[in-house]
């Protein structure tokens, strides 16, 4: 056993601090090595495109724009990069959103769509592409990410209301977040039914998820929240993972487990709410980028919230490189992409590590 | 040294009263205060009350500057977990809460320390999942430990423990809170551990406290009848120390009778009162 040879290296060396230091040093290179993965599926998937370019050419066009033609920095930068960048973004959001609704509900099938929030947004995307319902006044083009993004914190805001009167509870929540998805799924499941046969169709592509309906402001609000949100997580990084040692415990050390819960839940939804409603329904990454980030780097919330971050990123930039190389010309949504790939890889990383960090 | 005494302490959970009335003298730094009582007595109740866990009525009286927020520790009775950490990791986080990120050598050399006190050092970088009970139960002490506090409620920490670990735990316990000046309250249901380890014991009946003075004064054949329902001698042993036998289960039953919102606020429970008194005529 490694941990066992780990155990007996660390007592020839005159106590575990030698190996709690050599620990650390281990997991900043694991951090390290997914972001390194990370860049090199940035440039693979500027790279691919209906005009393929050779990844030296990618590079310069980043660093040095003016050495390349004006057709490649054109597609690199105004096309494709808000795209590439989106899958970043919206990876690293929905991962770290369900790596913290991984922790404080303390269930490995948590995620931001075990809630309803993704369910709540589909809803809300398809009451505008179907009928034009503006559920606020906004410009045409923002009515369906609007639409998407009230109805997710609504969700949100209903849990909160009615497990506070409840009293917040594990399971309290979780099964409210089962019956609204649920709810949302029969009202999606009636719009689509009285809807067109042009609104449904564009339902039916909307809760496929799809990159291609990425901007910069888009990219540049979900960045945005993304980053107002990683400090706060990374500050209650010791009160988080205490989280993981069960309520009792956490309470013991005198964190206020409630409040924190809370906090963290409304953070989580606004993390999940953004992405959904401005990409539409990706649902795997939430679930099983905190399950590699856990697998490769353990709990400790100092190394499991980037690595969360990193390999929801990873995760979403690959499957979009892949949904670009399976049928050329075409792009795959990327919703169907995630799933495809992402699952069998998903199944053969429990069965063969089972809930090692390595 | 820091003192603590409770006065009228009782707890709710919802609109249900779980303790009632629950006074005591004062104990000082270095006690060790035994919380014996039978099951669902209101042991864990009344220190998740007295940890500030749990709300109700009466008052914790601590004296005496306890340092930042590590004064009084709680140790749950529950130890299991199932998260991806390994047993230093999860005794780091407990001396980490409430500070920075940076862990430096000084945190390392207190776990360190703290775990091969205990006899863990060969588990530190087990998961915490992978352990057994008594092992669980350690590494929950330790965690509780490196936080070094100044009053220490131990809900169970021995109920896992072979006889030599029960022992030698109890044993270092009494030797830091000497050494430290620490107070420790420590649920037992083994009573020759509270006449051997503990210089005080309090006894817990359905949500009441029954009795509260010197372990060896405390701990009788008529309250192990009453409490435990038990026919029992008090035996010392070979060290001189009394020592519980167990003879069979009592015949006659004397109950106490569950706390009611009505007895906690108008009428004072005497008999709380009189073993506050027998208390502090003993000290």
């Amino acid at each position: 056993m490694a941990n066992d040879r780990a155990a007996a290296t660390a007592l020839d060396t005159g106590g575990g601090r030698g190996h709690y230091r050599a620990l650390v040093w281990r997991r900043q290179l694991i951090l390290a090595g997914l972001g390194a993965a990370l860049l090199s599926s940035l440039c693979v998937d500027l790279a691919l495109g209906p005009a393929r370019y050779g990844l030296g050419e990618v590079v310069q066009g980043l660093f040095a724009p003016d050495t390349v033609s004006q057709q490649v920095r054109v597609v690199l930068w105004e096309i494709r990069m808000p795209v590439a960048l989106m899958a970043v973004v919206v990876g690293a959001a929905l991962s770290v959103a369900g790596a913290q609704m991984q922790t404080i509900l303390n269930n490995p099938l948590a995620s931001p769509f075990t809630l309803g929030i993704s369910a709540a947004a589909s809803f809300g995307a398809a009451l505008a592409l179907a009928f034009g319902v503006a559920l606020i006044p906004a410009a045409i083009e923002y009515v369906v990410p609007i639409n998407a993004f009230v109805m997710a914190m609504l969700a949100a805001l209903l849990i909160h209301l009615l497990s506070v009167k409840r009293g917040v509870t594990v399971e309290t929540i979780v099964l409210l977040g089962i019956a609204l998805v649920f709810t949302f799924n029969a009202l999606l499941s009636l719009v689509q039914f009285l809807s067109s046969a042009e609104a449904l169709a564009a339902v039916v592509f909307w809760t496929m998820g799809s990159l291609t309906k990425a901007t910069w402001p888009k990219l540049g609000l979900t960045t945005l929240v993304l980053l107002a949100v990683l400090p706060v997580f990374a500050r209650r990084a010791w009160a988080l993972t205490a989280l993981r040692l069960g309520e009792d415990k956490a309470a013991s050390f005198g964190i206020k487990v409630a409040r924190l819960r809370l906090e963290t839940l409304i953070m989580v939804s606004l993390l999940a709410a953004i992405p959904v409603a401005f990409v539409g329904t990706i649902g795997f990454v939430g679930l099983v980028g905190p399950h590699i980030a856990r697998m490769i780097i353990g709990e400790d919330q100092r190394f499991f919230l980037p690595a969360s971050a990193l390999s929801g990123a990873l995760i979403l930039s690959a499957s979009s490189v892949v949904s670009k190389l399976l049928i050329p010309g075409t792009i795959f949504p990327i919703g169907i992409v995630t799933s495809l790939i992402g699952i069998p890889f998903f199944i053969s990383l429990i069965l063969s590590s089972a809930r090692r960090s390595w | 040294m820091v003192t603590i005494r409770l006065e009228t302490l009782g707890a709710r959970y919802g609109r249900r009263l779980l303790l009632e009335d629950v006074t005591t003298p004062a104990f000082r730094g270095g006690d060790m205060v035994a919380v014996i009582g039978p099951n669902a007595a209101g042991k864990s109740t009344l220190f998740k009350r007295v940890a500030g866990l749990l709300r109700g009525p009466g008052k914790v009286h601590v004296e005496g500057a306890l340092r930042g927020p590590n004064g009084i520790c709680y140790m749950p009775q529950d130890t299991s977990a199932n998260a991806v950490l390994t047993v230093y990791e999860s005794v780091l986080l407990a001396r980490k809460q409430g500070a920075g990120w940076s862990v430096d050598d000084e945190d390392l050399a207190c776990i360190d320390e703290t775990m091969e006190a205990l006899g863990i050092s060969d588990i530190a970088f087990r998961n915490i999942g992978e352990l057994s009970g008594g092992q669980r139960q350690l590494a929950s002490l330790a965690q509780t430990l490196v936080r070094e506090p100044e009053i220490l409620l131990m809900d169970e920490p021995t109920s896992a423990l072979d006889l030599s670990r029960q022992v030698e735990v109890l044993g270092l316990m009494q030797g830091l809170a000497r050494a430290r000046g620490m107070i420790v309250l420590i649920a037992l249901h083994d009573l020759n551990h509270a006449l051997r380890f503990c210089d005080q014991t309090m006894v817990v009946a359905n949500g009441r406290l029954v009795a509260c003075g010197p372990s060896s004064d405390i701990v009788t054949p008529a309250l192990l009848r009453d409490v435990y329902h038990v026919d029992a001698r008090i035996e010392p042993c070979s060290r001189g120390i009394g020592h519980v036998i167990v003879d069979g289960v009592a015949a006659e039953r004397r109950t106490f009778a569950p706390p009611t919102a009505e007895t906690s606020i108008r009428n004072p429970n005497r008999e709380n009162r009189k073993c506050v008194e027998m208390a502090a005529q003993a000290s």
